[in-house]
């Protein structure tokens, strides 16, 4: 734990210097070709406005569900589940929007140690991977609803496969070990 | 576009009301957090705004498009499901950049890729997970989520 959050206060310079830098950059090649300037601050402009209309009510949500949904609970509630039942709740609890991925790991290794299904385990740490859902928001202002919808559905399915797949192959490494 | 950052602080609204009549406190706590993880995400996202400014307002189209557009074939979708492995920036960011790589002319497949590479797979965060979830099923993750990514951007690329 200590050591991630070292990482963490480490990461937040950095993000500003290489702010810095790409803002000497575009100053740099603006005056060089003015005629770039409104084209440039044109797109700059549309995004950051795209951008800050959904990323506070983002954040309060993920704040909100941070402080509402513990990790207790989560590891609690995945651990026990099987089945198809096992594979909707893996999905639900990793969906939940909590964190980052690393902080998934510890989680997802906590549970197996605790009997979970690796499947259910796999499926866990994809859903929180790539179908968060203040992700699945961002992602519908956009791209569009057509697009989210359709990487949603095929990613629940081929992640829902690589559970299996990923059982199958660590039971039967685990099978050779003791036999 | 704004109807739907309109449904998005709707929802946010509606869950922070639910959550204060609930329990003050910890609404405050949430408040509190989602301030902090606001100001440090912010420089991020400036930095990938002004970039997308520079990407789209200096490389003209015909050339993106060139290097991951219809012509590229799958040889831009693999280019971008390796670069989308490597990168680590935080998936909130991703999708406005993969919208101005649409812009500029990229496939739906292309998107699909490095959208679904730069979420899934870690090669930045592969020694933690292995620490935390041992070798073989860190790398048994990364490789089947890097097949699964241009499985499912090709599909999408020919429905879509």
């Amino acid at each position: 734990m200590k050591q991630e959050n070292k990482k963490q206060k480490i990461r937040i310079p950095l993000d500003v210097i290489s702010l810095l830098a790409l803002l000497v950059l575009t100053f740099a090649l603006l005056s060089a070709y003015p005629e770039k300037r409104d084209p440039v601050t044109a797109v700059f402009a549309s995004y950051l406005l795209e951008m800050m209309l959904i990323l506070p009510a983002v954040m309060v949500i993920m704040g909100l569900f941070s402080v509402f949904v513990s990790d207790k609970a989560v590891v609690k509630h995945l651990g026990h589940s099987s089945g198809m039942r096992g594979f909707f709740t893996a999905l639900f609890f990793g969906s939940l929007p909590t964190g980052p991925l690393y902080v998934a790991f510890p989680m997802a290794s906590a549970m197996l140690s605790k009997g979970a299904r690796i499947s259910n385990i796999v499926v866990f740490l994809s859903a929180w991977a790539c179908i968060k859902m203040p992700q699945e928001l961002v992602e519908l202002q956009f791209l569009g609803l057509e697009f989210m919808v359709a990487r949603l559905i095929l990613t629940i399915i081929f992640v829902g496969l690589m559970g299996i797949i990923i059982e199958w192959v660590m039971d039967r490494a685990t099978e050779k070990v003791s036999g | 576009m704004i109807d739907t950052s309109l449904f998005i602080n709707a929802f946010a609204l509606i869950c922070l009301i639910y959550a204060y009549h609930h329990d003050r406190e910890r609404t405050k706590e949430a408040l509190i957090k989602a301030a902090n993880s606001f100001i440090h995400i912010m420089p991020t996202i400036l930095a990938i705004i002004v970039f997308i400014g520079l990407l789209l307002g200096f490389i003209p189209p015909a050339r993106i498009s060139m290097l991951i557009g219809e012509q590229s074939g799958i040889n831009g979708v693999l280019i971008v499901a390796v670069i989308g492995s490597f990168l680590h920036i935080p998936a909130l960011i991703s999708f406005p950049l993969t919208a101005s790589l649409l812009d500029a002319g990229a496939t739906v497949t292309v998107a699909a890729v490095f959208i679904t590479t730069l979420t899934m797979v870690g090669m930045v965060t592969l020694p933690l997970e292995i620490r935390e979830m041992g070798r073989k099923m860190a790398l048994l993750r990364n490789g089947i989520s890097f097949c699964i990514a241009i499985m499912i951007a090709l599909i999408m690329g020919v429905i879509l």
